[in-house]
């Protein structure tokens, strides 16, 4: 655990001294507070509810596109300029790495999103909210990012250019966001249904509503094991015998 | 602590870039691995450090296996990888903290040992620079610095002295054999007369095989053979040459290039000619201007075993 925080520890002053996490976290106020707040079609004051549903969907797809940016670098560019071989040399598992790393993307989304807060406060000031759908909205939100991440982590760890990196994530990404939506949608019965359950929308919503089940619990922590443990297992590639 | 290595084979595919070599290095010696590029050097630097697993073999560390106590081993070695890798965003001391950090040096002696590399690589006056700010000579003194930080017991260098300037190459030459005193050291490189330099014991490396192994000393004498002398004496030339090959234990005679007066004189196998060569100079009142033998460089040995 020890050893996992401090690599979380380094990537995280890594991405406040590179100004990534800077622009990552105003990029991310700006989007979603124009759209909540400013824009006429879709602002709260227009919808006159107050919640935050409007908030949670544009977070939902900004997260979508900002995640890969924060994970394309940090398998690949290790294999690309050769300092994996310093950390694997080093007595550190390559569990703890790849967690590390988790660890410190999904810090800095928590850290975007806990600015968000007063969006939340400013909300309850205007009328009485369901605090429940509250909190299941920023959880789902955190269970998505948690889920990108491990996917963006996994994509890192195949190449070693970050742009292919970038693009595998979105790819990969994609089919989560949107298309076992879709192909759910128009493919009835059994593969329709396991398909619908693939898709991050269908437990994103559930959980933005409120309603923590654990169905959709189980669903997050899955793809975070998957896409956590294939990465490993690229980072252990090396020590596979041809 | 010493190092154990058996049977240890690295394929690529079908290639195999290390071939089954086996050998021991004992507490305190500093070994150097010699090879032209390519011959595996690296490569069994990385199965040593856990890099890389061996595709057979092992290594043991005082009887603890890479195989199954990666992180054990791990722990106490200190390994330059080739190409001095570096977090190059960060700043010299934090990166070395890091580093101390992950090797699980206690938390109170971290900040002493990180200072104690400082002043022991001569970091001193760039410490709060950046990794990218400096030149290479310095990342390569940051590198050895992060490879001792735990002080570990077992020091594995990738060519320690690449890139830098002559000054600092005696340094670390000193500094490696100070350590070498109470570590086991392996380093490799391609500069013989550094390993010549450094090293209590050499293994020359060719794809994949140790073709030899001992100190500078014993290494000239096996590829020396026969006796090689220089030899100046001023008379007629032709003359000289024929009477040096006349000589009972002489098998051939070379005038040297350029030199008149010079031959390089070989001896028979297992024979001595400087005696003779000074009573035939005697008889035919011959001055002998120059009589002296020749030791084989280790380039020669080298390129002897790797060609």
């Amino acid at each position: 655990m020890n050893k996992i925080w401090i690599i979380t520890r380094r990537e995280l002053a890594s991405f406040f001294d590179s100004l990534i996490a800077y622009v990552i976290i105003i990029m991310f106020l700006g989007f979603t507070g124009f759209f909540t707040w400013v824009t006429p079609s879709s602002n709260i004051f227009l919808i006159g509810q107050a919640n935050l549903q409007v908030f949670f969907q544009i977070g939902f797809w900004t997260l979508f596109f900002f995640i890969p940016a924060l994970t394309m670098k940090m398998l690949a560019e290790e294999t690309r300029s050769g300092t994996i071989e310093l950390l694997n040399t080093k007595a550190i598992s390559d569990w703890e790495i790849v967690a590390g790393k988790f660890m410190a993307c999904l810090l800095l989304v928590v850290i975007a999103l806990a600015c968000t807060i007063p969006y939340y406060v400013t909300v309850s000031q205007l009328g009485s909210v369901d605090h429940g759908a509250m909190i299941g909205g920023y959880l789902g939100l955190v269970l998505l990012s948690a889920g990108y991440i491990s996917l963006g982590l996994f994509a890192s760890s195949i190449t070693n250019n970050q742009i292919v990196a970038f693009l595998i994530a979105l790819l990969i990404g994609i089919f989560f966001q949107l298309l076992f939506d879709m192909l759910g949608f128009s493919l009835r019965g059994g593969i329709g249904n396991v398909l619908n359950y693939l898709s991050m929308r269908t437990h994103f919503d559930s959980l933005s509503r409120g309603v923590i089940d654990s169905r959709d619990l189980i669903y997050f922590f899955s793809v975070i094991g998957v896409g956590l443990t294939f990465a490993q297992a690229m980072l252990s590639k090396r020590n596979w015998q041809s | 602590m010493s190092i154990v290595i058996e049977n240890l084979t690295k394929k690529y595919g079908e290639q195999k870039a290390v071939n089954n070599i086996s050998f021991e290095v004992k507490t305190g010696e500093v070994v150097g691995f010699l090879g032209p590029n390519g011959a595996g050097k690296s490569t069994t630097m990385k199965m040593i450090t856990c890099f890389m697993s061996p595709s057979s073999g092992d290594v043991r560390l005082d009887h603890k296996s890479i195989l199954a106590h990666p992180e054990e081993v791990k722990k106490k070695i200190g390994y330059l990888p080739e190409n001095n890798p570096l977090y190059t965003d960060m700043p010299i001391v934090e990166y070395l903290r890091f580093v101390a950090e992950i090797q699980g040096v206690e938390k109170s002696k971290i900040s002493s040992r990180i200072a104690e590399m400082i002043e022991m690589c001569g970091l001193d006056l760039e410490k709060h620079k950046k990794i990218n700010e400096l030149s290479k000579g310095y990342r390569q003194r940051v590198g050895l610095a992060q490879a001792m930080i735990h002080d570990p017991e077992v020091l594995i260098l990738d060519e320690p002295t690449t890139g830098l300037d002559p000054n600092q190459i005696i340094e670390i030459r000193k500094l490696i054999k100070k350590l070498g005193k109470e570590k086991t050291v392996i380093l490799s490189s391609h500069i013989l007369s550094e390993v010549e330099a450094t090293c209590d014991r050499i293994l020359i490396i060719n794809r994949g095989r140790i073709v030899a192994d001992g100190s500078s000393e014993t290494l000239r004498k096996q590829s020396q053979g026969q006796e090689l002398l220089t030899v100046q004496i001023e008379a007629d030339n032709s003359e000289v040459n024929k009477e040096l090959l006349s000589l009972a234990t002489v098998e051939t005679v070379t005038p040297v290039d350029g030199k008149t007066g010079f031959f390089t004189v070989q001896s028979k196998p297992e024979k001595e000619s400087r005696k003779a060569i000074f009573d035939l100079c005697v008889g035919k009142k011959w001055y002998l201007m120059e009589l002296s033998g020749i030791e084989t460089q280790l380039e020669d040995v080298f390129r002897d075993l790797t060609n």
